[in-house]
């Protein structure tokens, strides 16, 4: 009876916990069917997609998911490209300077970019990048730089160099072999930068807040705020749909992240951008 | 041309590569630090007098800074959101990780996913259905009053209580995966000699299990304070830093310092304790990573 009791426990623990966990985002899936959403999770007492169709429908949400879209694929294709390029001189070649500036770069990956943004912003209203879409690109895929390169270079260094040896004997040059024979091996690597970078952008509130003025130009992620705090209180059923098409990204992206990630992939310092 | 300096010939050849990035890093990464600390030196302000005339204040801000009241309460109220974080994030996602292991597969497959969806939302939805949560008329008030307890209005009467609830809902996972894959590593037939010799649950976690995944614990406890230190959405999003400066953390005070009252001299002195912060974990996180 003891022992039967114990091994339960764990489960009961853990079944408690899990209810308590999917509350919060049980409430955003029935309240973007219900016509009739309140505050607290309930059945829908009156199922609907009207609520999706007003938030996809609207001309203003639509071009907000588009900034959102092009500012983390923005970010996202320029960081693999300049990491990669990064991470190969530092995997294949001996370089003087070459540890000091891995630990600086291990050193940046866990520096709280939060505290240099109001310094951020006054440099971008003095050289004119405040409140361009370009200028915050720039800016987002600087931040990601440090774990970028870091991963790349992991990821690199598991390429063997005997197959690109061979490439070099053909007169191949670094460029050549990097785009013909590392990135197709390194694909999964690739992905994985790609992904974390990508999402790290899409849940991103405050530097695009921060960086951005005018309406036409924020991302999801501010609008979405921007809806929570004029009709949140009102209109829960929108509040809720717009909720979960924001959020579909991030979870597709964690979920395809997974079939990448490689066994014994656990860098640390990257899990959190 | 001599030795020394074909080497270094070689040297820049084998780095262009690294140029773009090094430029990226230079220009929007070590230059906003480097601003950080100028800034703060400043009475750069938005509007006003002080925006045509930047001048060199010295001191002076940091000197506001130790007489201002509001910085106490901010650092005070940072420390308490950062260890309620801490605490809640690694106790809970410790006991997860321990309750998972050797458990039914379909069963974690259930439950795994629920506890890693906090973690895999967006900053915004997270404040958004926490605040729905703890709502007046929320889900918990709901529950509460089905079990006859009276109603709280959580955002105003324990603001800070209820913001550490949200991020702990939010960051509980990335512990929980630390820790079993830490978990998964201590070898199981250590804590089974220990069991044959007579030890209990409670010793075996003491003298086996914990001192086997410390390091993990130290990592743990250094990225999740990095992170929280940076927290700004969540609680400007829930509270706005209120009611009054209750929930008022530093990032909070820098953003209303820099532009809402418009001193970013100010806020970016008071971002300079942030900085100061994360520079002294960084480097010691990045010792224990070199030490790996």
């Amino acid at each position: 009876m003891y022992w039967k009791f114990r091994k339960t426990i764990p489960y009961l623990v853990l079944t408690i916990l899990a209810v308590i966990f999917a509350l919060p985002l049980l409430w955003i899936l029935l309240a973007s069917f219900d016509a009739n959403a309140s505050q607290a999770v309930k059945m829908p007492s009156q199922w609907t997609v009207e609520n999706y169709k007003t938030i996809l429908l609207n001309r203003a949400n639509q071009r907000a998911f588009g900034n959102g879209l092009l500012i983390s694929l923005g970010q996202s294709v320029l960081v693999v490209l300049i990491a990669g390029f990064a991470a190969y001189p530092l995997s294949r070649y001996e370089l003087r300077y070459k540890n000091m500036f891995l630990y600086t770069i291990l050193f940046m990956t866990s520096l709280p970019i939060t505290a240099v943004m109001v310094p951020v912003y006054k440099m971008f209203l003095t050289v004119g990048l405040y409140d361009k879409i370009g200028g915050l690109i720039l800016f987002l895929t600087a931040t990601s730089m440090p774990y970028g390169i870091w991963l790349m270079k992991n990821f690199m260094d598991n390429v063997p160099v005997e197959l690109e040896e061979a490439a070099w004997v053909d007169g191949a040059s670094a460029f050549d072999s990097l785009r013909k024979i590392i990135a197709p091996l390194m694909f999964p690597g690739i992905c994985v930068v790609f992904i974390f970078t990508f999402s790290g952008s899409w849940g991103n509130f405050f530097v695009p807040y921060i960086l951005l003025q005018t309406l036409d130009k924020f991302p999801a992620s501010v609008t979405l705020y921007q809806f929570f705090g004029q009709h949140g209180m009102v209109i829960y059923g929108q509040l809720a749909a717009y909720s979960a098409i924001y959020a579909v990204p991030s979870i597709v992206l964690y979920v395809l992240s997974q079939n990448y990630m490689s066994k014994g992939f656990n860098m640390a310092g990257a899990a959190k951008g | 041309m001599n030795k020394k300096q074909s080497g270094l010939l070689e040297e820049a050849k084998k780095s262009v590569l690294l140029m773009p990035s090094v430029l990226l890093l230079l220009v929007f990464f070590v230059a906003p630090i480097l601003l950080t600390v100028y800034y703060s030196f400043t009475n750069l302000a938005l509007s006003g007098e002080n925006a045509r005339q930047l001048k060199f204040i010295g001191l002076s801000n940091y000197f506001t800074m130790f007489k201002d009241r509001t910085v106490r309460i901010s650092i005070g109220n940072t420390l308490v959101f950062l260890l309620g974080s801490l605490i809640g994030q690694q106790v809970l996602g410790f006991i997860i990780a321990l309750n998972m292991r050797n458990k039914n597969r379909v069963f974690r497959g259930i439950v795994g996913p629920i506890f890693l969806a906090g973690w895999i939302m967006p900053e915004v939805v997270v404040a958004l259905c926490c605040s729905t949560f703890f709502g007046d008329s929320g889900t918990l008030n709901q529950i509460f009053s089905f079990f006859h307890l009276p109603q709280v209005e959580f955002l105003f009467a324990i603001p800070m209580l209820t913001v550490i609830l949200a991020n702990i809902w939010h960051g509980t996972a990335f512990s929980m995966m630390n820790f079993q894959s830490a978990l998964d590593g201590v070898p199981a037939d250590i804590e089974e000699a220990a069991r044959v010799d007579g030890a209990g649950p409670f010793q075996t976690m003491i003298r086996i299990i914990l001192p086997c995944i410390k390091n993990t614990i130290a990592t743990n406890t250094m990225l999740n304070t990095l992170s929280t230190l940076g927290v700004f959405g969540l609680i400007y999003m829930m509270t706005g830093g209120g009611p009054g400066t209750k929930t008022l953390t530093l990032p909070i005070f820098m953003y209303r310092q820099a532009f809402i009252s418009q001193q970013l001299g100010y806020g970016t002195a008071i971002s300079m304790i942030l900085l100061v912060i994360g520079i002294v974990l960084s480097v010691f996180y990045t010792r224990i990573m070199r030490n790996d």
